[in-house]
Formats: C-alpha cells, structure tokens, sequence
C-alpha cells in the first residue's frame, strides 16, 4: 500500500490512465493518510470524503471508457479561500466559520472539469493574512518536516500552510494555494515543494475570498513543478467574471519543462544580498547560480534598485485594499452576527468577535492609511513607489529573461519562535514581495536543506506570462538539486 | 511613535471595529510601529512618478448589456445570519 503514496501528480495520471491504479483506490490511500497523520498537522479545516470517494468512483467510470481529462482521478486540496459550491468555506476565520457558499470559484470550477477530485479545504492565515499560519482561527498548521534530532514543531509558513504541509506529507497529489505577497512560494520553501504564484491576471480570482485584490493570484502548489505546469494548465485561463483576467492563450506548461536554460540571460540582483542573511542561504543561492550557469545560461548582474520598499509599500497598498475588502463582512447578509442595541452597534460587536488580532491590526493600519488626511501621505505615495518597484522589474527585462534569488531569508522556524514585533514577521516575505508589487510570475523550487535538515527554495521570477521560461529555468534547478528528501511526517512512512 | 488613544479609537470607529478599553494602547503602540517602519518611503523621490493602479495588463472591456445571472434569491439570502422571508435584519434604523 505503501506505493500508493510515491506518486507525484504526473504518475499518479500516467497509471490512472493505464489503469495500472483505480481512482477509488488512489483516493482511498490518500483519505486514510489524512485521517492518520491530520490530527496532528492540523492542514484541514473540512474534509470531504464521501464527495471524494463519489468523485473517484466517477472518475473511475469515465476512464474504464477510456475518456478523462487532464486530472481525472487525481486527489486535490483547496486552500480554504476559494468557495466552493456547497461546502462551508472559511478563510480560517471565525467570522466565516459556518458559510456555504452557493457558487463554485473559477479556479477550481475549472479544476472539477479536469476531472480532479477534491479531498476538502486546506487551512490558512486567517483571511490569508500572514506567514507562519499562526493566525488560523481553525488552529495553527504543522510543518511535516523536523530539525535534526528535534521534535519542535515548525511553521509550515504562510499563508498557504495547510496546502503546503498537506503536499509535503503525501496527504494530496496537489493543492491550489493564493499568493498576495509570497503566501504561495514562501510555505513551498518551508515544506519543500515547488509553488508558482502566476503572472497577475493569469487565473480568475473570481469566487477567491478576496484580501488584496490588486495583488492576490492563485497558483499551483506540488511536490515538483510538473505536477505544478499540470495544474496550472487547467486552473488558468480568462474569466469574463474576473475584470482583471486577462485573456491570452493558456500554454502547454508542462511541454515547457524539458526547453533546458541554454542562452538564457538569468539576472541576480545585488539589493537581494540582505544584511543579516544566513550564511548557507547565499551559498545556495550561489549553488543554483553554478547550475543554471553549467546547463548552459549566462549570468548577469542586476539591479533592482527599490528592493527596499517592496515590504512598505506591500504593506500599505495591501492592508488599504484588505480594509475596504473586508468592509463586507458586516453580519448583516452573511457570515456571524453579534447582536447589538443599534446597527452601528451591531457591526462594532460582529467585527471584534469574528476578526482574529492580526486581521483587526491589519484592518486598521489600511483604515488608517487611507483616512482623510494620511491618503495622500501614504496610499498615494506607496501606489507610485510601486511604480518605481514595477520599472525596476521592466527595465531589468530588457537585459535578462529571468532573476534568480532565494525564496526566504531562512527556513522554518518554531512555532514558539515566532517574532512578538509584527514587522519582524513581515521580513518573511522581503524577497517574494517586490514580484507581486509589479505583478510578474515567481515560483519556488526546493533547493536543498539547511544544517538542521530543514529545507530551502530559490525563486526565479520571470516577464510577465512567462511562466514557460520559469517552469523551464526551475526544472534545471530541479534536476541538479534532485531533492529527494522526505519530511518526518509523511504519508508513506508507518507511524 | 505610539499612536494615540484618540486616534486608535477614531480609526476603529472608521473601521466598524469595536476595541475593549484595555486593547487601545497596545494597538496604539504596535500600529504606531509599523507606520514609523512603513516612513521610509519619504526618502523615495516620486516627482512625476504617476500612480500604480493595477498591473495594466487586463484591457477594459465592454459587453452587451444583458441579464448573464440572476433569480437566485434563495441562494443570495441562504448563509443569512437572521431574515424574515426574503429580508434580511438589522436593528430598528428609523425611530
């Protein structure tokens, strides 16, 4: 039985196809593992088995045919941001906790028309707003991995901590994750598995429970980045319903894996050596430099001058949107209500009950910023940095095809060693934010571990809809690193 | 610089929260925190530097004018936290 969970996405496909494997009994494997090994990592926030093993059961009829599309049979996890139709949909807030939403996103409406089956709704930072999954009103996540000879228990990062530790324990082939400032390549870096936050406008973000909308995007999240070309193939695309969706042609991505780095111009940015990095994380960077540059590509240096105020910036235009975007969530149409003696009273007592600490802060910081008076001095001032931040990107494009960089400034850390400081928690996302500032796709591939056997990822971001040339650059680094490693906890070892 | 309590009780008056005396000066403070760190950005020269609004890569678009969703009241009304019929509820507004 233990076969079962040495599949990735793509093989897993391969023998459904061949029917070496039935989608029940692949489903099966999977939803026993959840319930082995999810009480304690916690990944889950629903699950939903008898739709699973119905969905697999289907699955199996249409293959018995010899029909299916590109995912039929394949067992998913769904971050806990995308409504789904009939299943209670949370962002992992309180203020959420019993909503069923009565509509499928696009995202994973386009998912269930590949023919994927989905085991539930994978756990969060509450309203994705943070970097550990710490803030979940659902409880924190574990990561599956272990420090040597510790059983401290590590952050998976966030925001997509549940889809992140569910991959990396072998609780799912896949899962789709959300990525507003990092919360996509961050939590793959941390649990060692390949994230790619696309290009912004790539996928719908319609039916997505919004954060900030000018930022966020979905994105594949796998144990390599061919099962990650595979989901993104099917999750992407244009989406009339989305006014942000941009309508391009869907690439074959996983055709693009094996295109190789030869000629390539792969840009490293000078402003990315940030103080206070961790020896062996500028090693490993330079590590994946020596491989793109054996397979063929050619270094160059950048610079990427306002790397600085990526993190700034991201934190005003993203809690400015998150403030109004959350405006919504009043206890009137939906969502918990918390009586009270007038309707102003009423939403005062709905929105301290059902808002975890970090949600509020964060509420006020974008109410803040964006009051009569302080607009101009921040909202506006920040929304023209971020300009400056998408020129840098842009005019680095006219020498290099993509920039390599590390993903984070150190591995997993402990879920007691959390920082007290707020921004000391920001600083998690210093190198993922600038790509989503100017909207560019990034991924993350795992590299290698640090000391204490902890895993870390590099970054390639790349031109805008180019993830092609990512997925390809990021398969080079796949082949040379070949990380095989497996986390502690994991569905293929006995308990 | 700590912001201070008038201030962190105006802004959450804004933001229809309601904050429990004791939590004002620790939101004051660690707000305060965060929007001394996010200052840096008046170092930053923006002359004639335009607004980013959005990435620019979607195009406006326009479409016919017609019903595409609709006549899905009990759907809108279903995750209600109290209605009457097809109303929803909220305290006497109007004296």
């Amino acid at each position: 039985m233990s076969s079962m969970h040495d599949f990735t996405l793509a093989s897993a496909r391969d023998a459904l196809k061949a029917r070496k494997i039935s989608a029940v009994e692949l489903t099966n494997a999977h939803l026993d593992a959840i319930k082995r090994l999810d009480g304690r990592l916690n990944s889950f926030i629903t699950r939903t088995p008898d739709q699973a093993r119905a969905a697999a059961k289907a699955a199996d009829e249409v293959l018995a045919k010899g029909e299916g599309g590109p995912l039929t049979g394949i067992p998913l996890g769904i971050k806990d941001l995308f409504c789904t139709n009939g299943v209670r949909t949370t962002a992992a807030s309180k203020i959420l906790g019993n909503f069923v939403p009565p509509y499928e996103s696009t995202v994973t409406s386009n998912l269930l028309r590949d023919g994927a089956v989905f085991l539930g709704k994978l756990n969060l930072d509450e309203f994705a707003m943070g970097s550990a999954n710490l803030t979940s009103a659902f409880g924190p996540v574990e990561n599956p991995w272990k420090r040597n000879g510790s059983d401290a228990k590590l952050v998976p990062g966030g925001s997509s901590g549940g889809s992140a530790a569910a991959v990396a324990a072998g609780l799912v082939l896949g899962a789709t994750g959300t990525d507003t400032g990092g919360s996509i390549r961050q939590p793959a870096a941390f649990t060692g598995i390949a994230g790619i936050k696309p290009t912004y406008g790539r996928c719908s973000r319609f039916g997505t429970i919004a954060f900030a909308s000018s930022l966020d995007q979905a994105g594949p999240m796998a144990r390599n980045l061919q099962d990650c070309a595979i989901l993104l193939k099917s999750m992407a695309g244009f989406d009339e319903r989305d006014s942000t969706s941009v309508d391009t042609p869907v690439p074959d991505y996983e055709a693009a894996l094996t295109r190789g780095v030869k000629g390539l111009r792969v840009g490293i940015p000078k402003e990315y050596h940030a103080p206070g990095m961790p020896a062996e994380i500028e090693a490993l960077w330079q590590q994946g430099i020596n491989w793109l540059k054996a397979a063929g590509a050619e270094i160059v240096d950048i610079s990427l001058p306002h790397t600085k105020y990526g993190l700034p910036t991201y934190y005003i235009a993203a809690l400015a949107e998150a403030s109004s975007n959350l405006a919504r969530y009043d206890g009137v149409r939906f969502g918990e209500r918390v009586n009270g003696s007038s309707l102003d009273a009423l939403y005062e007592a709905t929105r301290a009950a059902g808002f975890g600490e970090e949600v509020k802060r964060r509420i006020l910081i974008g109410t803040h910023v964006l009051s009569s008076g302080y607009y101009d001095a921040y909202y506006l001032r920040a929304q023209k940095v971020r300009t400056l931040i998408q020129r840098d990107f842009l005019n680095a494009y006219e020498n290099v095809d993509v920039i390599l960089t590390p993903t984070a400034p150190s591995g997993a850390f402990a879920q007691d060693e959390k920082p007290t400081d707020p921004v000391q928690m920001y600083l998690n996302d210093v190198f993922t934010v600038p790509a989503s500032m100017a909207g560019v796709p990034a991924l993350s591939v795992p590299a290698g571990l640090d000391a204490q056997g902890v895993p870390l990822g590099l970054q390639l971001i790349g031109k805008f809809f180019d993830e092609e040339t990512l997925i390809a650059a990021g398969h080079v680094i796949e082949q040379a690193a070949s990380f095989t490693h497996r986390p502690a906890i994991h569905a293929g070892v006995s308990a | 610089m700590s912001l201070d309590a008038k201030t962190v009780t105006r802004i959450a008056r804004l933001a229809r929260i309601g904050l429990e005396p004791g939590e004002v000066n620790a939101l004051g403070q660690e707000m305060g925190s965060i929007i001394d760190w996010v200052e840096q950005l008046n170092e930053v020269d923006v002359t004639d530097v335009p607004p980013m609004i959005g990435t620019g890569l979607a195009k406006p678009r326009l479409r016919e004018d017609r019903v595409t969703d609709g006549n899905r009241r009990d759907d809108v009304l279903s995750n209600a936290p109290d209605r009457e019929g097809p109303f929803y509820t909220v305290p006497k507004v109007v004296e």
